[in-house]
């Protein structure tokens, strides 16, 4: 054992009703370390995580604290104790300001009355020490995320913990943004905070992290220095096998003109926007984050209403005024999140694959579940999504397999143009190539295929051609030979053509 | 795949699921309670009854179960009980063919419940609010339209709804009308929910409405339809209520509303919306209904009953809670 451990985790084994989430898993950090968690979805970090921070209690097991026995009730003990946690998906009530949000439930007092003066200003210094402009005034519905996610760091960072786990934190930074969070890390480390940081960005951990712990369905497969180690070899331990590459990019053969956008405009968010797509092709949407990509696509799925503009389907004009005339194109939809506008969880996975595509299995208004099912089995196979059965709620599935039954939805509806935002968001290395052999085998049946993301190494390396979107205009457009990361960020940040 | 065969099967056959057979076990044990305490509670003459005086809260419950499966609430029911309830005994009085007369209270239901379903669909109100509204409406102009007064005495033809027996032979007395309704009614509603589109869309509304809305569903002219169904399910219960009482009363129907909602809540659907069965709410009616029947029966008074029924409510639902 290391004279500076910091937490101590030994043989924890976890068991659900039917599945052992870890099993004999031992994991140690030290004082002033960013150790980091890596292991693909489903291989037990977030479990391990939970039993940390008490959310769950482990089947077998003992953890220690700091040299002492770490016995553990709730997350609030857990901060208490000194370990506090920021989850990936943001817990802020949206109606609060941004200090009450830090101090909700623990709001310094004067008599029975909240101490604003103190609260405000304690709560200001902390966002002023992590670099970021965030007024502490400020209501949150009124952040963007990434400024949202930046409070939920200054609120941890309230409690004074040794520990902080950071699950994912920079899933809905900016580049700058991540820069600050470093620096902020770095600080923190410094200090003697020990950092867990569960990320699924190779490069970020390479830049960030001290040591890295590996996981694989649930066990152990090893902790290495980040100095001795390589991105392949960090792949190779997480997925069992070498990935020969990251972008598995195949090329298809580029028909017809799939569908074109002409003059398309939506208040102050889409300013008449034209473009077109081929079969067969991956059109790319780089841009920064609020550009209107998100936007530009839902109002093309008939999500959201425009106010001038025409869409044309293999040439022919088409009236798409909701969802359900979309999918009645031919057209599919793969959200940004997945959990509030992709998937209902509370169903199972066959009630969700099949929910756009009901009317075309029923007879006389009743499900024809013989069809449904066989329809949902072959897509389980095809997509080799791992599920116990069809029945198995989405909630239980792992990010990656949720995100496979999201492309099933809009396979089983046979769509011809799927727009993706943000595919492969929050999802580990090896589902991430799945995704993209995916892309590749529907590209080749003539599929048209337009992605929206905010990693330019995907888009540069799945895209056969790239539009950049700079405040609700298309700014520029790339061939897959011209695309560069410098030319993409040139346009996305309001550059002018290159000519 | 064998596995997911099985598991298949087993769903297609599985009428009651562990949460809805937690539900029976306290029917049960409430029943084995009160026919200690009082076995008369055990005679098939009370047994019947029991289920009779069940059978408008659940065929209210049916109405409810859809709603609230969606996310939503209905409080307006008791109210469209009432309006359709006397709209129909006017018209019977009037000398209406029967036939004529009970669909105009099962479309005068529906169409309160589609008004409903528009306010919230369409005029995207909050389900309590507009049928919070619908609620004082319905009434009103049940009030209105009778001056205030009950209209009673109808023929026996009519009766047979509240009164009438189906399968009466020599031997046997028979099984009053209204169960035979309300049993029907549940085998629809169960055959809806299970393998319908409507009952698909149902689910996932509740669970998530944007999803759905992304998945292609119409979600607005399916929420319109689920009202509508409750409204529906309202005046069943105002036919078998007016043709058991032998009169219509503006004023019928008042907290009807309440007992339908603590049945399905009882019965287990999540007051969020996206879970829940219809096997559980019609459960859920039955523990209502023995409760009421065995309270009378040990002469506990109404007062104190309404404070015991209350109690029932928050601990089933307490319990069901934190048995997840």
């Amino acid at each position: 054992m290391h004279h500076d451990a910091v937490v101590k985790m030994e043989n924890i084994t976890m068991e659900f009703p039917g599945v052992k989430a870890l099993d004999d898993v031992s994991f140690e950090t030290r004082k002033g370390e960013v150790h980091v968690l890596l292991g693909e979805n489903g291989a037990g970090k977030s479990t391990l995580m939970k039993i940390l921070t008490g959310v769950y209690k482990q089947t077998a097991g003992k953890m220690s604290l700091k040299g002492e026995p770490y016995e553990i009730s709730g997350i609030k003990d857990a901060e208490a104790k000194g370990i506090s946690m920021i989850f990936q998906e943001l817990n802020l009530v949206p109606y609060l300001t941004v200090a009450e949000n830090i101090f909700l439930g623990r709001e310094p007092r004067i008599g029975i009355h909240i101490n604003w003066k103190e609260m405000n200003c304690e709560a200001q210094s902390l966002l002023d020490h992590l670099g970021v402009q965030i007024s502490a005034r400020a209501v949150i519905k009124t952040l963007t995320i990434a400024q949202q996610q930046m409070v939920e760091i200054a609120k941890a960072l309230s409690y004074r913990p040794d520990v902080i786990v950071m699950d994912e934190p920079t899933s809905s930074l900016t580049d700058r943004e991540i820069e600050e969070l470093f620096k902020t890390i770095r600080d923190l480390k410094s200090k003697g905070v020990c950092i867990i940081y569960i990320s699924h960005r190779m490069e970020e951990l390479l830049e960030i992290g001290d040591r890295v712990t590996v996981l694989r369905d649930g066990h152990y497969v090893g902790t290495v220095n980040v100095q001795d180690t390589t991105i392949d070899e960090l792949i190779q331990m997480m997925v069992g096998r070498t990935l020969d590459e990251k972008f598995p990019k195949e090329f298809a053969e580029i028909g017809e003109e799939a569908i074109r956008i002409s003059h398309l405009s939506q208040g102050k968010r889409l300013k008449d926007i034209s473009f077109c797509a081929r079969k067969g092709e991956v059109v790319g949407f780089a841009g920064l984050m609020g550009a209107g990509r998100t936007e530009l696509m839902r109002a093309i799925f008939g999500a959201d209403s425009i106010d001038a503009g025409e869409i044309y389907i293999n040439d022919k004009k088409v009236n798409i005024k909701s969802p359900k005339d979309a999918i009645k194109n031919n057209i599919g939809f793969l959200t940004e999140d997945r959990k509030n506008q992709g998937l209902i969880l509370k169903l199972d996975v066959k009630q969700n694959v099949t929910l756009p595509n009901l009317e075309k299995i029923t007879k006389n208004t009743v499900i024809c579940f013989k069809e449904e099912k066989a329809i949902c089995e072959r897509l389980v196979e095809d997509l080799s999504i791992k599920t116990p059965s069809l029945l198995q709620k989405i909630k239980f599935l792992s990010g990656g397999n949720q995100q496979k039954v999201v492309l099933a939805k809009w396979l089983a509806t046979q769509s011809k143009i799927l727009i993706i935002d943000e595919p492969t968001r929050g999802i580990d290395v090896g589902a991430k190539v799945e995704i993209y052999k995916l892309i590749n085998k529907l590209t080749k049946a003539g599929h048209t295929v337009l992605m929206v993301s905010s990693e330019l190494p995907e888009i540069l390396g799945m895209s056969d051609r790239v539009y950049v979107m700079h405040e609700g205009k298309i700014t520029g457009e790339l061939t897959r030979q011209e695309a560069t990361q410098e030319k993409i960020l040139h346009y996305a940040t309001g550059g002018e053509s290159f000519e | 795949m064998n596995r997911l065969n099985t598991a298949g099967k087993s769903d297609h056959f599985a009428m009651f699921n562990i949460r809805d057979f937690a539900t029976l076990i306290g029917l049960f044990l409430l029943c084995a309670v009160i026919s200690i305490l009082q076995p008369v509670f055990l005679s098939p003459n009370n047994l019947i009854n029991v289920v009779m005086q069940s059978s408008i809260n659940a065929s209210i419950a049916i109405g409810i179960t859809f709603v609230i499966l969606t996310g939503g609430i209905d409080l307006s029911v008791g109210s469209i009980l009432a309006l359709s309830g006397v709209v129909m005994a006017s018209s019977l009085q009037a000398g209406h063919p029967l036939a004529l007369s009970i669909l105009i209270a099962l479309v005068i239901g529906t169409i309160c419940g589609l008004i409903n379903g528009f306010l919230i669909a369409k005029g995207k109100l909050p389900p309590f609010i507009a049928t919070l509204g619908m609620m004082s409406m319905a009434r009103g102009l049940a009030l209105v339209y009778t001056n205030g007064r009950p209209i009673s005495g109808f023929s026996k033809a009519f009766r047979w709804f509240g009164t009438g027996y189906v399968f009466k032979t020599e031997y046997f007395s028979g099984i009053p009308a209204q169960i035979v309704i309300t049993v029907a009614l549940y085998i629809i509603a169960y055959y809806i929910l299970k393998y319908t589109r409507l009952g698909r869309y149902t689910y996932a509304i509740g669970g998530n409405e944007e999803a759905a809305r992304l998945s292609g569903i119409n979600v607005k002219k399916y929420k319109m339809i689920i009202y509508g169904i409750s409204g529906l399910m309202a005046s069943v219960g105002a036919i078998i209520l007016t043709a058991r009482l032998n009169s219509a009363q503006p004023i019928a129907g008042i907290m009807y509303e309440l007992d339908a909602i603590a049945a399905t809540v009882i019965g287990g659907t999540s007051t969020v919306g996206g879970e829940g069965k219809i096997t559980g709410t019609l459960i859920g009616a039955l523990i209502m209904g023995v409760l009421r029947n065995g309270l009378n029966l040990l002469d506990v008074s109404s007062y104190l009953q309404q404070l015991i029924i209350g109690a029932v409510i928050v601990i089933a639902v307490l319990i069901d809670k934190y048995r997840k």
